[in-house]
């Protein structure tokens, strides 16, 4: 006799399917579920920690309202909204290309930090000498320049000795923060090392202040997702993102179009850093980037690359960012509290992609036996 | 003698998503049988024996073993069921001997004890007529040795019931005798053997029993004795097929290709090609044979441009002497500097150099067809990459073993893949995907192509269908020499003779075609030549209408004997 030790039929309690296609309406269905749930776990948190909602119940509808009040409440925060929304864009724009060809740029940051102290010393050493005019011309190709020059080292490497990419990215945004770091001691001897805001290279205002900027943005939103679906660059870096064997198969050269789709990566990211530099901060410092480079690495993952629905997810971004610093305002918490929701909302986000991509069987649900008697039929 | 049940399903039903893989499958093992599974790929073969094997659960239905009810969760349950699978892939570690690998994972304490556990492997490889070393690494041993490996370790845990999917694709005629031979001898000892296959022959010669599968339903039990080929088909398909491959003869075979001692180490530095040496004409379809890995896809690919050879010559003929030139891989540049050679003359033998004319009057010219070719044209393909190939105006396709990693790209849609080839062509930098949209729904409409439309991602069509596209294109090529290797593996009957017939129909318009493939049966009925290759090196060339099975098997395993009596 075998060593039959159990005899009763028992199912396992959960098991996982992959779903064969992914039907929209349901997963955009799930995702807004996710965001729901997200807000209620901040909520139930929020109660957790912070004293003046424990002690006062009550206020809890104050706490979500004000994730609509950080960026809608005032003209003024709508505009900074629109402001921030789209230079976290034009990072994940810039970055994009790389990511469909899955060349993992995670070199964003440094990408743009350079872009903008390339913009700052053509500022910084020709303000006031040339035309205003002829000096944003200067800064913007030295932001464009610098920013693809960032981008292309990590290239050539991978293109020719087959380095990691993801780690050089990174090491580069180092380099990039502590050469700002040696440019500011140059700058500013004092000691203070900081640089202040410059008199000169100051993009005009258009109505608003941010308004170009903006414009700008989604003209580049449009052109790349034109880049990207109608043209035979697009098509070879699509091709070249999903099988080098198949590029070289068909005689695409994969080391150019990674060469050549990584400068363009970098100086998109220089175009961010110039937006910053000239249109609005008009100086340099380590932090100028403010961690959108990173950021920007999860605006286009959630707009899966499709660089128009990354308009909404950098949207949705940014409206979380503005509505935790208001509740960090509000409620009187920590500076870290913001961190600690824009967290818990995206650990949601995420997490609904698998619920999208599988189907959870749990024991004894058969769910599913109707369309097994139908397929039967 | 009254038979005895070993395994019985009940019932079983298994849905990945909205498919149905399996709908409420009944299925009897008896012990001392060998029960062949048949059935065209995705009808739910290897998913029924996964759920016995442990590796899937049934979400309906019963699994009884000698009569009592039993749940196989995981593949440890199987084994305490004494059901062992042997699976297509292999699953062994290389740097371990036959033996350790054979007690790898058991709990037995034996297994520090090498020397016992040598002696038990011998014993059971004696019993059942393997030949095997217990001694011997994973990584000096051939396929066949590393399949008997996987044999004896489901054998040592004691298995009464053995699961063998598809266990002959990558053995030679001479090893699956060999195999067959095995089989017989563990059914005379009591043993269940199921064997899962899609070659007729196989399934006539080695089974008692054969359950036939189709679309995830269990069609019908028969005794093999009372069956033919034929009628086993029809119940696979559903319906009549012609199993027979129309091969005409040859018509004016002229050299196309010509391949001339060509050597290649790969990048580990092996010497995977040995002087390869062939001639492939146009009209005809030169067969490649030999056991998976012996240089197959390295030839192909140093042929397309893909690898970069160490010495050799690879020669294309187009036979133009005395034809007209026309504009049709040309450009208006390259022809004027062909004439500029002196590569052409006109109606009465005088050169044309067209000097001093303008591009509309040359057009004129050579469009009413009076400007000819004075050679032919001989190409050297040697060190020139795919595009530069194809910038030469050579029309070489080639269907590659790995069709989503290599030929197609998975996640583009149809018309997408159409324009892999040909995306050059568009305006300004920006795609035009008029005509190979075009072209999808010409290929979809021409090989029935089942899709819900061109702009399905390729990934999502079934074996078949990818591979439909795929030669489908390289055929829109207008190709002069169509290379294709494994262009059938994985494909369902009617598929495949969907691409029979695509290359006889290639081969009648005159096109140089080779085909690598694995099936000795199908090579002997398509080919006209067969090229058998061996550890990177042509061990012969024969035809295919006089050869026997039994010469190519020699053949593919030629040297291999040589350096086994050498040991």
């Amino acid at each position: 006799m075998s060593t039959v030790k159990k005899n009763e039929v028992r199912e396992p309690l959960i098991h996982l399917s992959k779903r064969t296609s992914v039907n929209p309406v349901r997963a955009w269905a799930i995702r807004i579920a996710a965001i729901v749930m997200g807000l209620i776990v901040c909520g139930l948190v929020a109660f957790l920690l912070i004293e003046k909602l424990n002690a006062h119940p009550e206020k809890i509808g104050d706490f979500y309202t004000a994730f609509i009040k950080g960026s809608f409440s005032t003209s003024r925060k709508f505009w900074k909204f629109l402001k921030n929304i789209a230079i976290l864009l034009c990072v994940s724009l810039a970055l994009t290309p790389a990511f469909r060809m899955r060349f993992w740029n995670i070199g964003g940051e440094g990408q743009t930090l350079v872009g903008v102290l390339g913009a700052i010393a053509v500022d910084f050493y020709l303000g006031g000498k040339i035309p205003e005019w002829l000096l944003l011309i200067l800064m913007f190709i030295a932001a464009l320049l610098t920013g693809a020059v960032w981008g292309v080292i990590p290239a050539l490497f991978r293109a020719k000795w087959g380095t990691n990419e993801t780690l050089f990215t990174l090491m580069m945004n180092y380099v990039a923060t502590f050469l700002v770091s040696y440019f500011l001691v140059i700058w500013v001897p004092s000691g203070s090392s900081s640089l202040g805001k410059l008199k000169y290279g100051k993009l005009p205002s258009i109505g608003n202040d941010y308004l170009l900027i903006i414009l700008v943005v989604v003209a580049l939103a449009v052109a790349l997702y034109i880049y990207l679906n109608y043209t035979k660059h697009g098509y070879e870096i699509n091709v070249v993102g999903e099988s080098v064997r198949t590029a070289q198969y068909v005689g695409i050269n994969e080391k150019k179009v990674i060469i050549r789709t990584m400068i363009l990566s970098g100086a998109l990211c220089g175009l961010a850093g110039y937006l910053i530099a000239a249109g609005l901060d008009q100086t340099v410092t380590t932090e100028s980037a403010g961690g959108q480079g990173f950021t920007g690495i999860m605006v286009a993952w959630l707009g899966k690359f499709n660089p128009l629905a990354m308009i909404l997810t950098a949207a949705l971004i940014q409206l979380l960012n503005q509505g935790a610093a208001q509740i960090s305002q509000d409620f009187d918490v920590s500076g870290a509290f913001p961190n600690v929701i824009v967290g818990i909302i995206l650990f949601f986000i995420i997490g609904s992609e698998f619920f999208i991509n599988y189907e959870i069987h749990f024991r004894g649900h058969h769910g599913l036996a109707e369309a097994g008697k139908e397929a039967v039929k | 003698m009254e038979k005895q049940l070993a395994l019985q399903m009940r019932g079983i039903t298994k849905r990945f998503g909205p498919v149905v893989a399996n709908n409420h499958v009944d299925l009897d093992v008896y012990r001392g049988e060998i029960l062949a599974v048949l059935g065209e790929n995705g009808c739910g073969k290897t998913t029924l024996m996964n759920m016995i094997a442990g590796i899937y659960f049934p979400d309906e239905g019963q699994i009884l073993i000698d009569g009592k009810e039993v749940v196989i969760r995981s593949p440890k349950d199987a084994f305490e069921h004494k059901i062992g699978m042997i699976h297509q892939h292999f699953k062994l570690v290389d740097l371990f001997t036959a033996a350790e690998n054979v007690v790898l994972g058991t709990e037995s304490k034996e297994k520090y004890n090498l020397k016992a556990v040598n002696a038990q492997v011998a014993q059971i490889a004696e019993r059942y007529g393997f030949r095997l070393d217990p001694a011997k690494k994973i990584y000096d041993m051939s396929v066949s040795e590393k399949q008997t490996v996987e044999i004896i370790k489901v054998l040592y845990r004691g298995a009464d019931i053995l699961i063998l999917d598809e266990p002959t694709a990558v053995l030679t005629p001479q090893e699956i005798t060999r195999l067959f031979d095995v089989l017989r001898r563990m059914k005379e000892d009591g043993k269940s053997i199921i064997i899962i296959t899609h070659k007729l022959n196989e399934v006539m010669e080695v089974s008692d029993r054969v359950a036939i599968l189709r679309r995830g339903e269990h069609v019908a039990t028969v005794n093999t004795a009372e069956t033919s080929e034929t009628e086993l088909t029809e119940m696979m398909v559903g319906k009549k097929i012609d199993l027979n491959i129309h091969r005409s003869a040859p018509v004016n075979a002229i050299p196309r290709l010509v391949v001339e001692n060509l050597n290649l180490y790969n990048t580990e530095g092996i010497h995977v090609l040995k002087d390869i040496s062939f001639t492939a004409n146009g009209g005809e379809i030169l067969g490649i044979a030999g056991i998976a890995g012996s240089g197959q896809k390295e030839l192909l690919e140093s042929i397309s441009g893909l690898q970069p050879v160490e010495s050799g010559k690879i020669t294309f003929y187009n036979p133009k002497k005395d034809r007209p030139v026309s504009f049709f891989h040309k450009s208006m540049k390259q022809v004027r500097a062909l004439a500029e050679k002196g590569a052409f003359h006109d109606r009465n033998l005088n050169d044309v150099t067209f000097h001093g004319m303008s591009n509309k009057a040359v057009r004129k010219w050579v469009q009413n067809g009076d400007v000819l070719f004075r050679e032919d044209e001989v190409m050297n393909l040697r060190d020139k990459t795919p595009l530069e190939i194809r910038q030469l105006g050579v029309h070489l396709s080639f269907v590659p073993e790995d069709r989503l990693g290599m030929g197609l790209v998975g996640s583009m849609d149809i018309t997408d893949n159409m324009m892999l080839r040909s995306y050059r062509k568009g305006k300004l930098g920006f795609l035009n995907r008029k005509k190979p949209k075009a072209q999808a729904e010409e290929i979809i409409r021409e090989l029935e192509v089942s899709t819900p439309g061109v702009s399905t991602p390729v990934r999502r069509l079934s074996g078949g269908n990818v591979q439909k596209v795929l030669v489908g294109r390289e055929i829109a090529y207008t190709p002069k020499v169509l290379m294709a290797a494994y262009p059938v593996r994985g494909l369902d009957i009617n598929s495949s003779y969907t691409i029979y017939n695509l290359l006889n129909r290639q081969k009648e318009n005159g096109v140089a075609v080779i085909y690598v493939g694995e099936d000795l049966d199908v090579l002997l009925e398509l080919c006209d030549r067969i090229l058998v290759i061996n550890g990177g090196a042509v061990t012969g060339i024969v035809d295919a209408r006089t050869t026997t099975k039994e010469e190519i098997g020699l053949l593919m395993t030629k040297t291999d004997e040589r350096k086994e009596e050498d040991a």
